[in-house]
């Protein structure tokens, strides 16, 4: 559907984050955060718990302040600008109603506060304008407009205690839009409502943003209502921006794997590309859309559960056999799981098929999503021990005996993701960790293993399946760890 | 389980509950009721009269005594509320770990031995005489004494009010445009005004019933309690009135704050 307000000037910036740096003691949250918000837009911050979405928010506002970098509104510098000053209005997620007031009391609050220009006055000296407060009766006025906005009438003389999550969280609307913000910030606002009541304000959300103009930035770790509502997707993980996109870029060509992981179903499997629109995964070969890669580079697919075909084990047009290990329905489709060779494919079908079925699966070329394989090798600042041992990471790791360099020597340690085990007793191991991600990459699980102590993230492809919170040991034999000479200036390249 | 047993249990709880209440009123309705009479000798019955309550407000050292409790109870509580709310609130923003170290620190005089509180509030001002600063033991030592026993009980009934409260409610107040002395007084103290009602009575009955502290730093004043261990003749049988009346006055308080409850417990289930 098209945007009412295109209007003759064109949407202009109205939130610049630059270079955005947030630690909290050791622990960095927004890891050089860059986004610019265009006026009236809907954009939605989304991602898994504890990737930095919130605490964006929070610097928008102003409830924190970075560690590092810059934020402007309206062309405004307001980095250090207190919350009270700027020019933007929150919806919490618990509501942070105001117990003591009823409804009305609320929603007037802030209006109480504003002071506007005063245009009954001439301009005092030095071209100040002259402010006011709102008169009762406007309050009043503005109050009830609020009110039948968020399909409330009549609720103002109503104790806040006394209304449903829904209202309460309509109040809480009303409350923040009623100060005619220039940036509605929401901050999960749905995700303490039941799924009916979600789906509900999902679309009431929509109208308001469609009819106010305001700029909304939305948080939620919901891809499908991210999906639903949005004008623009920042997706996001461990404090970085993975993607930022139109919900339809997002889902079609999602950036990396994790992307594609986070927003819907989709299958990952690892794959080389063979030359430009070749490429060959779980054991065949297919044609695809894509190019300019290196020839037999390790790439990463994606395919989405909708866009495989099954079909009858003979016929000719199929590109993978396999057999039908589950069937579920959903409602609308089927989910059916076919097993080929070594990758489990999760398929969406509209026709059933039976367990044990044998069939065989088409996917359309323009439907296979291929991206650069973001790293297969870790890399680290370390420190030569000795002949045999070297220091990263705090830790202390036995490496091939060598002569290239001396103790002291700061070198480079590459370690690839293959070459990592991991162990369930940390202390058999010189670091360890704790899992924070696995992904399913079609034969092997791709693991992020959090160090705390040196706050970073080491990665490992394995075959065994982890779960993330796992305390675990990261084991690398001393022949797998590569050294090279660091220099200053010149940054090692993957 | 049997449905005997159950009953059983229920008849040996009850009269467990009864037999405790019994057990706290008693005393008290048999002081009530002896205070109707005019007999010196406690514990004997001379007639029913209202002689001891003519007498005790014929008396002008009890009502002297009396007035002063009260005053100081008042004033000194009132500043407690103040002092230990805004105390409150500066720890419960403090860091975890100083926030526990601080809560700690400010309940010494709730463990500490009274004796000792009274001994070194006496021993400052007394100091605070021998180098000229003008203050004489009376209602100014006697105020301050109390306010700094009582203050850590205010601190204690209005800490869980503010953790009980919605992290976002502030950041909502300065959100809406209010700057944070403005938010404070708007928004989070309407918040804590239950646990500073509670902590005002609680703070106005410790002072109203102190001995030990009051005895150390009253100087020539006598409040209720230091007038009854001054009294040369044993305890003044007006002071069974005086109790009584004291008594009535605490009943009443508990029923008002037993109805209020129930009445603010109705409108929150709406």
């Amino acid at each position: 559907m098209a945007k009412k307000n295109v209007t003759q000037e064109k949407k202009e910036t109205i939130i610049e984050i630059k270079n955005i740096i947030k630690k909290f003691g050791d622990v960095t949250i927004l890891d050089d955060v860059n986004l610019s918000i265009k006026r009236g837009d809907f954009v939605t911050l989304l991602g898994p718990s504890g990737c930095g979405k919130t605490t964006l928010l929070r610097l928008i506002a102003g409830f924190d302040t970075p560690t590092d970098g810059a934020i402007f509104i309206g062309g405004n510098n307001v980095t250090m600008l207190p919350p009270h000053k700027r020019p933007v209005n929150t919806v919490f997620q618990k509501y942070a109603l105001f117990p003591h007031l009823n409804v009305f009391g609320n929603i007037a609050f802030g209006l109480k506060l504003a002071k506007i220009p005063d245009t009954s006055k001439p301009a005092g000296k030095n071209g100040k304008i002259p402010t006011r407060k709102w008169k009762k009766a406007e309050i009043k006025e503005k109050v009830e407009k609020a009110l039948t906005l968020v399909g409330l009438e009549g609720y103002g003389h109503r104790d806040t205690n006394s209304l449903s999550g829904g209202q309460q969280q309509r109040v809480a609307i009303a409350r923040a839009i009623v100060c005619e913000p220039k940036v509605l910030l929401l901050d999960e606002p749905l995700g303490a409502l039941d799924l009916k009541m979600r789906k509900e304000m999902q679309v009431e959300l929509m109208n308001m943003h469609r009819n106010l103009g305001i700029t909304f930035v939305y948080v939620t770790h919901d891809q499908e209502e991210a999906l639903t509502m949005s004008d623009k997707i920042a997706v996001m993980r461990d404090g970085v921006i993975q993607q930022l996109g139109t919900p339809k870029q997002i889902y079609d060509e999602p950036q990396n794997a994790f992307v594609a992981d986070f927003i819907g179903e989709s299958n990952i499997l690892s794959g080389t590309m063979i030359k430009d629109f070749v490429l060959e995964f779980a054991g065949a070969k297919f044609t695809c859309e894509d190019k300019g890669f290196g020839k037999g580079e390790n790439v990463d697919i994606v395919i989405r559960p909708e866009d495989i075909y099954i079909m009858d084990a003979d016929n000719p047009k199929g590109m993978l056999k396999g057999e039908v290990v589950s069937v579920i329905f959903k409602g609308t489709y089927y989910e059916i799981e076919v097993k080929n060779e070594g990758y489990q494919f999760t398929v969406q079908d509209t026709a059933s098929w039976d367990v044990g079925d044998k069939v065989t699966m088409y996917i359309r070329p323009h439907d296979i999503h291929v991206m650069k394989k973001a790293k297969t090798i870790n890399s680290f600042d370390g420190v030569i021990k000795g002949a045999d041992s070297v220091q990263f990471l705090g830790a202390t790791y036995e490496i091939a005996e060598q002569a290239d360099f001396e103790a002291g020597d700061e070198v480079t340690v590459k370690i690839e993701f293959d070459n990592v085990e991991l162990t369930d007793h940390p202390e058999d191991a010189p670091l360890s960790g704790r899992v924070t991600d696995t992904l399913y990459k079609g034969k092997y699980y791709q693991v992020q293993v959090y160090v705390e102590d040196a706050d970073e993230f080491f990665l490992l492809n394995t075959n065994v399946e982890w779960d993330n919170g796992d305390q675990v040991g990261i084991l690398v034999k001393a022949e797998d760890i590569q050294l090279e000479k660091r220099t200053d200036s010149t940054e090692t390249a993957d | 389980m049997t449905k005997r047993t159950e009953t059983t249990k229920k008849i040996i709880a009850r009269s467990i509950v009864i037999g405790m209440l019994i057990l706290l009123y008693f005393p008290l309705m048999l002081l009530i009721v002896f205070s109707f009479t005019p007999s010196v000798a406690m514990g004997s019955w001379s007639g029913f009269s209202f002689s001891l309550y003519r007498d005790l407000f014929n008396n002008s050292r009890a009502m002297e005594a009396v007035r002063t409790t009260f005053l100081v109870a008042a004033i000194s509580s009132a500043i407690a509320v103040i002092l230990g709310t805004f105390t409150a609130i500066g720890i419960f923003n403090m860091k975890k770990n100083k926030q526990e170290l601080s809560l700690a620190g400010t309940q010494i005089t709730v463990i500490n031995a009274e004796i000792v509180t009274g001994i070194a509030f006496a021993t400052l001002f007394v100091a605070m005489m021998n180098i000229n600063i003008p203050i004489r033991f009376g209602y100014v030592t006697l105020v301050i004494a109390h306010v700094m026993f009582i203050t850590p009980f205010v601190i204690l009934a209005v800490m869980p009010r503010l953790y009980r409260l919605n992290p976002n409610l502030y950041e909502a107040g300065l959100d809406l445009g209010a700057g944070p002395m403005k938010t404070m007084f708007t928004v989070v103290m309407p918040q804590l005004i239950p646990g500073m009602i509670s902590g005002f009575a609680l703070a106005f009955t410790i002072s109203l019933d102190d001995f030990v502290v009051s005895s150390f730093n009253t100087g020539h004043l006598n409040t209720i309690s230091t007038w009854l261990y001054n009294s040369r003749q044993g305890i003044p049988p007006e002071s069974r009135a005086l109790s009584a009346l004291i008594f009535a006055l605490a009943f009443i308080a508990l029923v008002v704050l037993y109805i209020k409850n129930k009445k603010s417990q109705k409108a929150f289930r709406g």
